[in-house]
């Protein structure tokens, strides 16, 4: 007979996960559910909303790939999002690593005082950054947003990558140092492949702040050819007070989806304690 | 191979100097040890031979050559870290073959430099691993076969035995005289443990405060310190240092004869000495008798270390007729801490 505590403990196990999987698991689940029922069978509120009251339907996604610019919002988002992400890696790890090596005790503040600009609210910057945006000459372009948006992802990603650095033992470096590369070097070819959590982390924390923003895109963009995501589904599938709601959540989720897969594949990458025996362990 | 010098060598961070105008040089293919306690400014000095910390003034060669503007990488050295500093995300093989790498080695020759190396540490069946899966012992012979594997001209070592255990420790110093026998590097080597310093050292500069306080063959260092830091610092117990009419009086624990004890030929004669024993502690291999020289020094405690060999029964609470040899007293100025001269031990004061 097994022992009975081991099976109470199995079954809170398995209670637990189980909750926490249900929790993660149920916007999917509804967005899945309402992208392919019918409006007449959503909006009634006699119909139980968890199974198909009607057949299920395709009219949704017809109307999300044909009546609106999605396809063309996917692809304004990937580049924005892409160069951004650039951007943020090409601005974001030399300032992480500096303020982690090379400046001392001050680094330290330094890094706050940079995490803090992160706290500034959108709402509140849109209106001098509109004015540079202006100047510039960008106004309804994608390019506004790949100049605006590094403005808050280089702070975070700065401090993010700065606590990456500096549990990467000084020794490593040093010893890469002696054994024949210069501190550049050793950097590209110790410290960075030390860092692949923190890089994965910073690409990915990047790429969804972009997806996400809104009032920036709302701001700058006004044509809806040059829409992102963010501000194109909501703004034509919500027309009034009618909510779209079949084809609002087929965008979620097709947009969703990818994300959450890129994020499963790498959640090993950012939990392992990647610097594991390095040094004495 | 290659000397290495050092010449007024002066390191300050701010608040305090760690390196004091220090003036070293490790003859070729010497083992050279720096011996001190932690914050006496030994591992600053390696540091700065590295060419990982700069100088604040002063001069360092290698092979004759003034290196202080050199970065590392152009020092012709090898380091071995305390904490070995593998890189975690290379196998044990790609480990040694980086400097090859760094170097632009050719990539035919690569392999073979490696398989030597990982043969003369006896980690070939290692070399597909990654650190974390090597042992502590393991580890440590992974970083000594990075460092000699392209034939540096300087060792620089740096605790390279703390992290192992107690057991470990004694078989790899054995093998890290070895191997520096065999490859006849100039080496020097940090350590806090003057076991270590007694045990590889072919001489030992002993450090304290930024200066080095003593430099010379181990033995030299042991019988004849410079000084009462040396004195203390070396020897476990340490030296006993008693105050006698205005002057420092020092003798190993194991220098007091006790009664029927053989004596040391060829020191001289031996002279009377009475020690009270206060208390015995068997150790197994010896033992240590704390007590006070009632003649001398009535309210100085010291320790007398008796060797497995003498079986003297020493009870605690009774004086004995102990002896030593004058010649091995050394004498230190209280003020000063400096040797002087020897002089004939004062009188008892009750006879």
């Amino acid at each position: 007979m097994a022992d009975p505590k081991k099976i109470a403990g199995g079954v809170v196990n398995f209670g637990v996960i189980a909750a926490f999987t249900g929790f993660a698991a149920f916007p999917f689940a509804w967005m899945v559910i309402t992208m392919f029922k019918q409006t007449k069978d959503l909006l009634d509120p006699a119909h139980n909303p968890f199974v198909y009251n009607a057949p299920p339907t395709l009219e949704h996604l017809r109307v999300l790939f044909q009546d609106t610019l999605f396809l063309h919002w996917v692809g304004n988002t990937l580049f924005v999002g892409v160069l951004v992400v650039l951007i943020t890696l090409v601005l974001a790890v030399p300032a992480g690593y500096s303020l982690a090596r090379l400046t001392g005790p001050a680094g330290e503040k330094l890094g706050i005082g940079i995490f803090l600009t992160y706290l500034v609210p959108p709402t509140i910057l849109f209106i001098p950054l509109s004015r540079l945006v202006a100047l510039l000459g960008l106004q309804d372009r994608l390019w506004a947003l790949v100049l605006v948006y590094p403005s808050f992802t280089v702070p975070f990603c700065t401090w993010l990558l700065m606590g990456f650095f500096k549990v990467i033992p000084k020794d490593v470096e040093e010893a890469a140092m002696i054994d024949g590369h210069s501190r550049l070097g050793a950097f590209v070819r110790v410290i960075l492949p030390m860092s692949v959590a923190g890089l994965l982390t910073t690409i990915i924390f990047s790429f969804t702040l972009v997806m996400q923003e809104f009032v920036y895109g709302l701001t700058f963009i006004t044509s809806s050819k040059n829409l992102t995501l963010s501000v194109g589904v909501p703004t034509f599938l919500v027309r009034g007070d009618v909510y779209f709601w079949g084809s609002l959540m087929g965008a979620c989720f097709l947009s969703s989806v990818p994300i959450a897969i890129l994020y499963n594949l790498f959640v090993d990458r950012f939990i392992a304690g990647f610097t594991v025996g390095a040094v004495k362990g | 191979m290659a000397t290495v010098e050092t010449r007024a060598l002066r390191k300050e961070f701010t608040g305090h100097t760690a390196v004091d105008g220090v003036d070293l040089t490790i003859n070729e293919g010497e083992f050279l040890v720096l011996l001190g306690p932690s914050g006496c400014g030994k591992t600053t000095l390696l540091r700065m031979i590295a060419g990982l910390e700069s100088q604040t003034s002063g001069d360092i060669l290698i092979g004759g050559r003034v290196v202080n503007d050199l970065p590392p990488r152009a020092r012709k050295i090898a380091m071995v870290f305390q904490s070995y500093a593998l890189y975690p995300h290379l196998s044990v093989a790609k480990n040694i073959a980086f400097p090859l790498k760094a170097q632009g080695a050719p990539r035919e020759s690569i392999a073979g430099e490696v398989d030597r190396a990982a043969k003369m540490f006896g980690i070939e069946r290692l070399l597909h691993r990654k650190p974390r899966q090597l042992s502590g012992g393991e580890r440590q012979r992974v970083a000594l076969a990075r460092a000699m594997v392209r034939h540096p001209d300087v060792f620089l070592l740096d605790e390279p035995l703390s992290n192992l255990d107690a057991k470990l420790r004694n078989l790899a110093r054995d093998e890290l005289k070895q191997f520096q026998r065999r490859l006849g590097t100039t080496t020097l080597y940090v350590t806090h443990d003057q076991v270590e310093a007694m045990g590889l050292g072919d001489r030992i500069a002993v450090m304290s405060g930024g200066t080095v306080r003593q430099l010379g063959r181990p033995q030299e260092v042991y019988d004849e310190p410079a000084d009462t830091f040396v004195a203390g610092f070396l020897g476990s117990p340490p030296m006993n240092l008693v105050p006698v009419d205005g002057v420092l009086v020092g003798f190993r624990p194991e220098q007091l004869l006790a009664p029927g004890a053989p004596a040391s030929e060829g020191v001289g004669p031996a002279v009377p000495m009475r020690f009270a024993v206060e208390r015995v502690e068997n150790l197994g291999a010896g033992r240590l008798l704390y007590g006070t020289l009632p003649d001398h020094a009535p309210d100085q405690k010291i320790i007398v270390s008796l060797a497995y060999t003498v079986h003297s029964s020493i009870e605690a609470g009774r004086t004995y007729d102990f002896r030593m040899h004058e010649s091995n007293l050394k004498f230190f100025d209280p003020g000063t801490g400096r040797r002087v001269p020897a002089r004939p031990l004062p009188a008892r004061r009750s006879a």
